[in-house]
């Protein structure tokens, strides 16, 4: 336990830290939700059409650009294998690393949404539904995408793979989360897709810990 | 039971089973493809709407099935390999990769060319169509990962754990593409008890689909004795099979050697690895190309 508390603690420190790369995906997610306004025009109609789906898409591939921090660090510097040799179990470690990388760039996003709510022309119904999907969707993204990373550490140049690897696993979860914003357009509920995300989420958390502990001892070789 | 099918796990006992089944898959891929095809294509009746268009259903349906089925022998071959530590799970893994690949491309091109006159486009974001397109992008992944890495060994964990949550995933890729969108017709021969297809029409498409599995068979056998010959060019058994062969294969390596040399000759920063095979650079080619083929060997 004690174990697992220093290990929060040093990557919540290590992340405080290095503030400007946690800053750097979140400037990126607004930077994309800039774009969109621009490239398609205006009208208040049309955005509020795809602010949604926008906004979520973005939010993947900013959390993608800052995901290869999860192990890159304790990779090149060793704390890996010191977490290999330790009597905790490396599954538990690798819970209690994901969860302290989605904290850290979930806050952020999530203190940074309403202002893209208004970007985009969202109504409030959706900005809530937009707020739950997230709250349900981002760990899953984070437990998921560690499986790549775990993957892809030990390479040289693993950034544009890690995308390549995740981004077709990630599409049920935009389909529900995009289909929950868009009942909610209509005051239509959507219960049902915030409890699949939810049974997703589960199911990712039960499974990917394992896979994330073999996969970066298959990278550490 | 079990320690026979372990012993497949041996590279020269997997090159044999290839090389028996090789032919049986190869005869029952080229008749059946014949026959299914001639069938399908010149015997079969028209369809009362579709026409003569219909007809690419022979060759659209077996590859759309048999992609999904590639996959999912790939998946198991990665789980075989994780679990029991196979090797040659991973050469089959790998072998059968790029012929699941190019089957989705072709259900995908073949579809594309039969929603032309149907549907009046050659492409609409429909649920099956995605979900083939993702589960071409899922194939692309496995493979680029795997050469992603140069220990081949650590290749194929790493591309295994990716193969087994990619089939994980595939259904429910299946199942939330369905419920967004679907235009795609239902399927005609999985229907329990009553088939929506005339028998006559059938028939072709069953044999058709039987050859299909056979050919991916087959060339997945050729790619896998290719990849076991590959990493296992240095071992004794190798040199046994082809008493003559190995000659080649020793000149081919000579080749590899050489260019290396000159390579490391202008190359900065080596590892010890090709150290060696520089300060044999101008010693005898022979002795260079064990050498090379030693480095091989460690890191397979």
């Amino acid at each position: 336990m004690v174990a697992l508390q220093s290990v929060f603690l040093k990557d919540v420190a290590l992340a405080y830290r290095q503030r400007a790369e946690l800053m750097q995906p979140l400037m990126f997610f607004v930077l994309v939700i800039t774009l969109f306004p621009l490239a398609i025009g205006p009208s208040p109609e049309t955005l509020q059409r795809i602010g949604g789906g926008v906004i979520w898409v973005a939010a993947i591939l900013s959390l993608l650009l800052g995901m290869e921090r999860m192990f890159r660090d304790d990779f090149a510097d060793g704390s890996l294998e010191q977490y290999m040799l330790s009597p905790t179990p490396l599954y538990m470690i690798v819970v209690v690393k994901v969860l302290t990388h989605w904290l850290m760039h979930i806050v952020p996003l999530f203190l940074i949404s309403p202002l893209l709510a208004l970007f985009l022309n969202l109504t409030f119904d959706m900005y809530v539904a937009l707020m739950l999907t997230l709250l349900l969707g981002t760990p899953l993204i984070s437990f998921i995408g560690g499986i790549g990373v775990a993957l892809t550490v030990g390479l040289h140049r693993g950034g544009v793979l890690l995308a390549l690897l995740l981004i077709p696993i990630f599409i049920p979860l935009l389909i529900f989360a995009t289909s929950a914003i868009e009942s909610a357009s209509m005051l239509l509920p959507y219960h049902s897709q915030l409890a699949i995300i939810a049974g997703l989420l589960l199911f990712s958390v039960a499974l990917s810990p394992m896979a994330i502990a073999y996969s970066l001892k298959v990278s550490q070789n | 039971m079990w320690k026979w099918i372990n012993s497949f796990a041996k590279p020269e006992k997997a090159y044999w089973l290839c090389d028996v089944l090789q032919n049986w898959f190869a005869g029952v891929a080229i008749t059946g493809l014949i026959i299914g095809i001639v069938w399908g294509l010149g015997y079969a009746p028209q369809d009362y709407q579709q026409g003569d268009s219909f007809r690419i259903i022979y060759i659209h349906v077996p590859s759309a099935i048999l992609a999904m089925g590639a996959y999912v022998a790939m998946a198991i071959a990665a789980l075989v390999g994780i679990v029991w530590q196979w090797r040659t799970a991973f050469m089959f893994m790998i072998a059968i990769a790029p012929v699941g690949a190019v089957m989705t491309f072709i259900s995908l091109f073949t579809g594309s060319f039969w929603g032309k006159p149907m549907w009046g486009t050659w492409w609409i974001w429909d649920a099956r169509l995605t979900a083939q397109l993702i589960l071409l992008f899922l194939y692309l992944g496995v493979i680029s990962l795997y050469t992603a890495f140069e220990d081949k060994q650590q290749a194929g964990k790493a591309a295994g754990v990716m193969a087994m949550v990619g089939v994980i995933n595939i259904p429910i890729i299946h199942f939330s593409v369905e419920w967004w969108n679907t235009l795609h017709q239902g399927a005609t021969i999985t229907k329990i008890g009553k088939p929506s297809i005339a028998p006559e029409m059938l028939w072709p498409l069953l044999i058709c689909i039987l050859g299909f599995a056979a050919f991916i068979g087959w060339v997945t056998i050729i790619r896998m004795k290719n990849e076991i010959i590959m990493r296992d060019l240095h071992r004794p058994w190798v040199a046994q099979r082809f008493g003559v062969a190995n000659a080649n294969a020793n000149a081919n390596a000579n080749a590899n050697a050489n260019a290396n040399a000159t390579a490391n000759a202008t190359a900065t920063a080596n590892a010890t690895a090709n150290a060696t095979a520089n300060a044999n650079a101008n010693a005898n080619a022979n002795a260079n190309a064990n050498a090379n083929a030693n480095v091989e060997g460690k890191q397979s």
